[in-house]
């Protein structure tokens, strides 16, 4: 079924998927990945899987929506689905949106701007399904039918459908297969947001239906809530493990330092993604010699969720998103700081300095801020001695969507890698032009079915074309490449999108954090903090 | 058809008045929503915005008073009105014949206006009527509103053209779509015509303009212009309840949206008004919220999840 698919098209009852993707049809890319033929195969979805779930959109699955057992399964479904849909568009339930999402509704002229800006339409080889207004097609339709009651007369003028249960199945995955990189809505000449859409979508389907991927809900921001974190960790374990971190970085670059942990009244407090303790310790560690070097009164929290700045409900869901912004800045109160300071977390800036600013009110209003420029004012303080001589090899910048386009923190760090890194150079388009790296929005972490394939082969695939490009004049493998991404999620993206292309043993293309950058330059570390070693 | 030309025109400009108040008043009233903003923000420092910066670039951020600079605001907004600025960067195949109507419209705007201010002080007072003044400005409206009407033809021409044969676009077209482009072709077509037939001269202009400001029934008005102001006015009723009615959105896209970084200062009126939505009840049914209209937005979020959400 690979003719260009229609909004009717979802609607249809069979199983099989609206389409099908092969290499060939992709967006090529360049060397050393120019052939298709030696791009991965796409394993496809197992048999158990399109038995047990709906897998009626494409050739993954992200959500894995058990397949009702009747028509009157079916039926219940597309009603909650109804009962949504009412409750998006009311002041009481929605009142956090409803206004963006009203505009884009009713003025979408149909240009298709949008879908020259979106790397997923893109990188699938322009695939109708990945267009940004395909999936804002099915709500608007269902709005002006359902939500505005229209008629004959508006079936006529913002098209008809047919609502039932695999069109609710097929616009649950797509709601999936958007990163809400938001480079959309940025090119719309009426400013209409199709991110937002989709993301308006997630918050129906899991505030109403419970229905949301299993790695951002029950793993994540209910975990995070229950536990303290998404990781699992506990105030102790996390503690255990800061203190670990401090020993090795301590030893690795022959300056001792200890993380304050829940000071009274620091100026600071800062909130790391807590993944970045588990699979980036260097990260943390990095942050901690920064801060005591620069004489920084900083301290981190053992309060529960506290010393993990993930907030999943940025993605899906304004309750849960709403319960841990709250969580962050309760802890911030409690020890009475001055400010808080979030680490290298692209969502957590976006979360807790941006959105969550509408919520927080009174003495919770407690001024948050980027690290990035706390970082730059370090580095160019002279308060630390440096020698960019060590940081000798080709670094070039990611902009995470969340920091950059959809928060405005776009110079601070090139103002440290200009100092610090001879040989940087930008990707093209970069700042708030920029591509997302494929794992934006909840996609790195969701590693289900086959869902990694396609964000690697679709959603990442822009990104790693500009990756690729950027380092155009030095793929060769005795020449050390470094993409800096001050973001835990886009790390987690170039980790497993480089291993699966197999660039580190092949390109030497290696990823990692600005604060590692920043101690690797340090004149007074022991060299090399980067170690050039796969992880 | 005098009559009929007249009673559209007026029932044409309160329908179409009135349908852009509701409209307004519907997104003006509509709750403050949490920020989402986009990059680069016009209003920021000039410093700043040249690369789409923000004032989360400064450490302390907070410490400083958030500026406001309107006249970029003013200006991007000039460059995005007039020369379609966004659509002429990342959509160009697009933006020749967008432009070509758009502008054919701002050009028909603009001789409404002229015509109005050679005749309407004529109106008021009478002994006025042949003022210097009137007889300069009406054959320039005229002549502006020619160009206008035929650039609006060929801007909706071009549209349609694209629309039937670019896949792209005839996809997400619906039939309504295709309506709204015929009827500017139509009404344009009609007022083109009608106006070389009526006479682009100021003695001409100026009798339809004063003869529809004061309901003049001894005005003739021939048979292909009458269609085209009776055309027009339908049109102009019907813009408003369209997504045709994007002038208005784009006010509050941008400002509302895509510029408005507004941060929450202690005891502000934003402080109240979002106090008052957190005494919302909402009625979202699933299991981790368990609110079910009985909890306040503000009680929900203080508490843990009820439990894990049901599939």
């Amino acid at each position: 079924m690979n003719r260009p698919t229609t909004p009717r098209d979802a609607s249809h009852r069979g199983r099989e998927a609206l389409i099908h993707l092969e290499n060939e049809d992709l967006m090529p890319l360049p060397e050393p990945l120019a052939s298709p033929a030696l791009d991965h195969s796409w394993p496809p979805l197992s048999d158990s899987c399109k038995a047990a779930y709906e897998c009626g959109l494409d050739d993954t699955c992200a959500v894995n929506i058990p397949q009702p057992k009747s028509r009157e399964e079916e039926d219940r479904l597309v009603a909650q689905f109804l009962s949504g849909l009412q409750k998006l568009f009311s002041r009481e339930n929605n009142w956090t949106f409803l206004q963006p999402l009203l505009l884009t509704m009713e003025h979408c002229t149909g240009c298709q701007t949008c879908a020259e800006a979106c790397h997923i339409f893109e990188a699938s080889g322009r695939k109708e399904l990945y267009r940004p207004t395909f999936r804002t097609e099915f709500l608007r339709r269902l709005y002006f039918k359902h939500v505005k009651h229209g008629g004959l007369l508006s079936a006529w003028q913002h098209g008809d459908l047919t609502l039932n249960w695999p069109l609710v199945a097929r616009l649950i995955e797509l709601a999936y297969r958007c990163n809400l990189c938001r480079r959309c809505a940025q090119a719309c000449p009426i400013g209409c947001d199709n991110g937002l859409v989709a993301r308006e979508l997630r918050k129906l389907f899991s505030q109403e239906m419970g229905i949301a991927p299993r790695e951002i809900h029950e793993n994540g921001s209910m975990l995070q809530l229950k536990a303290g974190s998404s990781t699992g960790m506990n105030a102790e374990v996390v503690k255990d493990n800061i203190a670990f971190i401090d020993e090795d970085i301590s030893e690795r670059t022959g300056i001792e330092f200890h993380t304050p942990w829940d000071v009274e009244g620091a100026d600071v407090l800062l909130i790391h993604n807590a993944g970045e303790i588990m699979a980036w310790p260097e990260n943390p560690g990095a942050f901690g010699l920064i801060l005591t070097l620069a004489g920084v009164n900083w301290t981190m929290s053992s309060e529960l969720a506290a010393y993990d700045s993930i907030n999943y409900g940025l993605w899906y869901d304004d309750a849960q998103f709403a319960r841990v912004a709250l969580k962050h800045v309760e802890a911030a109160r409690n020890l009475g700081v001055k400010r808080i300071v979030l680490g290298e977390c692209g969502h957590a800036h976006k979360a807790l300095c941006v959105v969550a600013d509408r919520m927080l009110t009174g003495e919770l209003n407690i001024p948050r801020e980027s690290s990035l420029p706390l970082l730059r004012d370090i580095v160019l303080s002279g308060k630390i001695k440096f020698d960019p001589s060590r940081n000798e090899f080709p670094v070039t910048l990611h902009d995470p969507c969340n920091m950059v386009r959809l928060m405005g923190v776009v110079e601070p760090q090139r103002e440290i890698l200009r100092v610090l890194c001879p040989q940087f150079r930008e990707m093209e388009p970069h700042g708030v032009n920029n591509y997302c790296c494929g794992g934006g929005s909840g996609f790195a972490i969701m590693g289900g079915n086959n869902f990694p394939d396609w964000r690697f082969h679709v959603s990442g695939r822009k990104k790693l074309e500009q990756i690729l490009n950027a380092f155009s004049d030095c793929l060769d493998a005795a020449i050390p490449k470094y993409v800096c991404a001050p973001c835990s999620n886009c790390k987690g993206q170039f980790r497993d999108m480089f291993a699966y292309y197999n660039l580190w043993k092949k390109n030497r293309l290696m990823y990692g954090g600005l604060a590692e950058l920043i101690v690797n330059a340090m004149a007074d570390v022991k060299p090399g903090f980067i170690e050039w070693e796969w992880h | 058809m005098t009559i009929a030309a007249y009673l559209s025109i007026y029932a044409g400009v309160v329908i179409f008045l009135a349908g852009c108040l509701r409209r307004i008043l519907v997104y003006a009233r509509a709750p403050l929503h949490l920020r989402w903003e986009l990059y680069p923000v016009a209003h920021e420092d000039p410093g700043r915005a040249e690369h789409g910066g923000s004032y989360f670039e400064s450490a302390g951020w907070w410490h400083k008073p958030q500026e406001f600079h309107r006249y970029r605001e003013w200006m991007a907004m000039f460059q995005e009105i007039a020369f379609l600025k966004s659509l002429r960067e990342f959509n160009p195949r697009l933006w020749v014949p967008s432009f070509l109507f758009h502008g054919g419209l701002y050009l028909w705007i603009a001789s409404l206006i002229l015509m109005l201010a050679a005749t309407v002080p004529g109106v008021l007072t009478p002994e006025l009527q042949i003022a210097r003044i009137s007889v300069a400005l009406l054959p320039a409206a005229a002549w502006a509103g020619l160009a206008g009407e035929l650039l609006v033809l060929a801007g909706a021409l071009l549209l349609l053209v694209r629309r039937m044969t670019d896949v792209s676009l005839r996809n997400y077209t619906k039939a309504g779509d295709i309506f709204n482009l015929l009827f500017f072709i139509a009404a344009f077509a009609f007022l083109a015509a009608g106006s070389i037939i009526h006479g682009l001269n100021a003695a001409s202009m100026g009798e339809i303009a004063r003869g529809i400001l004061r309901f003049d029934r001894g005005t003739e008005i021939g048979v292909v212009l009458g269609t085209g102001l009776i055309l027009t006015s339908v049109l102009a009723a019907w813009i408003p309840f369209t997504h045709m009615s994007h002038f208005i959105a784009k006010y509050f896209t941008w400002h509302s949206v895509r510029w408005d970084d507004r941060r929450m200062e202690r005891g502000s009126a934003m402080e109240r008004k979002v106090a008052e939505y957190m005494n919302y009840h909402p009625t979202w049914a699933a299991l981790h919220l368990a609110s079910n209209g009985e909890k306040s937005w503000a009680e929900i979020v203080a508490a843990a999840p009820a439990q894990e959400a049901k599939k």
